[in-house]
């Protein structure tokens, strides 16, 4: 994230979940989208209710996967065949069926490390430093027991003030100006 | 909560390519004992009954860490008597999956009518070896599958402890058994000979144990043991029924 001036966002302070996601859902029919919610621990219908239902970890494992299965068939095709061609007892160089598993073998390897880094680069993990961080009340809740909705001021509905007063009206415990 | 979610996948997706890893894992390791022609190797049983031995020496082994363990952290909230008495549970099917195995491995030896099978399994059990066969027998067979129907037996902690020492030993006395009453008296007897542990044997066997245990206690030590994110999730009040978000949601 390049580094910016200003609001970062409005955060919403909630004390339990069910509170969370009544505004998250509500604030998502009213159209706000740049948005998300900060919960202690996952909260599935809070990632339905900010309108996040997919994501892209299966795709990335499962394209890691097939390219450990076909680069290490390859490999074995590559060794049996062209670099070190071994007669052993009569079989054709090309015996697909011995280089299944070690093929399986790295099809999981594949498939576990984009699973882990995949997730990670998508999150932008490690990260240094987020906005959000700014605000005290966070710092102390968020991994323990508050709940937060934050209204990014990237939205094109933001706007401070009227924004403010919208996160009001759900009644949460505090509604912070988050700066960069 | 994209961040979350993203996880929450990646960890279901690991945890689902983790599970085929534990068959494919000692199938191919038995795999490898079955290719040889040796008598006590060659035999198709063994990728069944390696994966069930798996889960029954992995089970023993993961109560002889986790019953110290809850017990020196206060973990009794978290690792409940039910977890322990389940646990007990799948020993007890897993036991009696492997007990199948040891009688199929006499019962082909017999009804293969193979000389070399015949021989390799009377010596296994009575030669000068066969105490440890009875050990293995013992640990793995008499004194769990009997003890382990009793309910009472399985959520005494105590006993479940030990219980899991004797299947720990009777699991490296199978392996023992396989490797090597199969292969002290092979085809020909001008190369028997007697197996006789070294000192580097040994000293492998200690440096494993105390390798294993020094990185246990450093996990232990330096990370989550107990997620805390995935217990909060249990508490009453984290879960939100479908019917209540939707009618948030109006």
């Amino acid at each position: 994230m390049a580094a910016r001036e200003g609001i970062y966002g409005l955060l919403a302070e909630f004390d339990t979940p069910g509170d969370l996601i009544r505004a998250a859902q509500q604030a998502r029919k009213d159209g706000w989208r740049r948005m998300d919610c900060y919960t202690p621990y996952p909260v599935e219908e809070a990632a339905e209710a900010i309108g996040f239902h997919r994501n892209k970890v299966p795709l990335i494992t499962l394209i890691g996967g097939l390219m450990g299965l076909v680069a290490m068939f390859l490999f074995q095709v590559w060794v049996s065949v062209w670099a070190y061609p071994l007669n052993i007892a009569g079989r054709p160089l090309y015996s697909w069926p011995a280089f299944i598993v070690p093929a399986y073998e790295w099809t999981i390897l594949f498939a576990g490390l984009s699973a882990a880094f995949g997730m990670l680069a998508l999150n932008g993990l490690p990260a240094l430093y987020h906005p959000l961080f700014n605000a005290p009340n966070f710092r102390d809740g968020a991994t323990t027991d508050k709940f937060f909705l934050c209204l990014e001021a990237l939205d094109p509905k933001f706007d401070l003030a009227e924004a403010k007063k919208y996160l009001q009206s759900f009644e949460p415990v505090s509604v912070v100006e988050v700066e960069y | 909560m994209r961040h979350w979610s993203r996880y929450e996948t990646a960890s279901l997706l690991l945890a689902g390519l983790a599970t085929p890893l534990v068959l494919s894992v000692h199938t191919v390791i038995s795999f490898d004992f079955a290719v040889a022609v040796l008598s006590g190797w060659h035999t198709t049983i063994f990728p069944p009954y390696f994966v069930a031995g798996a889960i029954y020496s992995g089970f023993a082994m993961v109560l002889t860490l986790a019953i110290p363990l809850r017990k020196f952290y206060h973990l009794e909230g978290l690792v409940t008597e039910r977890h322990i008495d389940n646990m007990g549970k799948v020993m007890l099917a897993t036991g009696f999956i492997v007990a199948y195995g040891y009688a199929m491995e006499v019962f082909m030896a017999w009804y293969s009518g193979s000389h070399w099978e015949a021989f390799m399994m009377w010596n296994r059990m009575f030669g000068p070896m066969g105490w440890a066969y009875w050990v293995l027998v013992t640990c793995n067979l008499a004194i769990p599958l009997t003890t382990l129907w009793s309910r009472k037996l399985r959520t005494s902690i105590p006993f479940m402890f030990f219980i899991s020492i004797v299947v720990n030993t009777g699991m490296w006395f199978e392996r023992f058994v396989i490797v090597v009453t199969s292969l002290y008296r092979d085809f020909l007897p001008s190369s028997w000979g007697t197996y006789r542990a070294t000192k580097w044997d040994y000293m492998t066997y200690v440096g494993t144990l105390g390798l294993f245990t020094a990185l246990f206690l450093l996990f232990v030590r330096f990370l989550p043991m107990i997620p805390m994110s995935e217990i909060r999730m249990m508490l009453p009040g984290a879960k939100i029924t479908p019917k209540k978000a939707a009618e948030a949601g109006d």
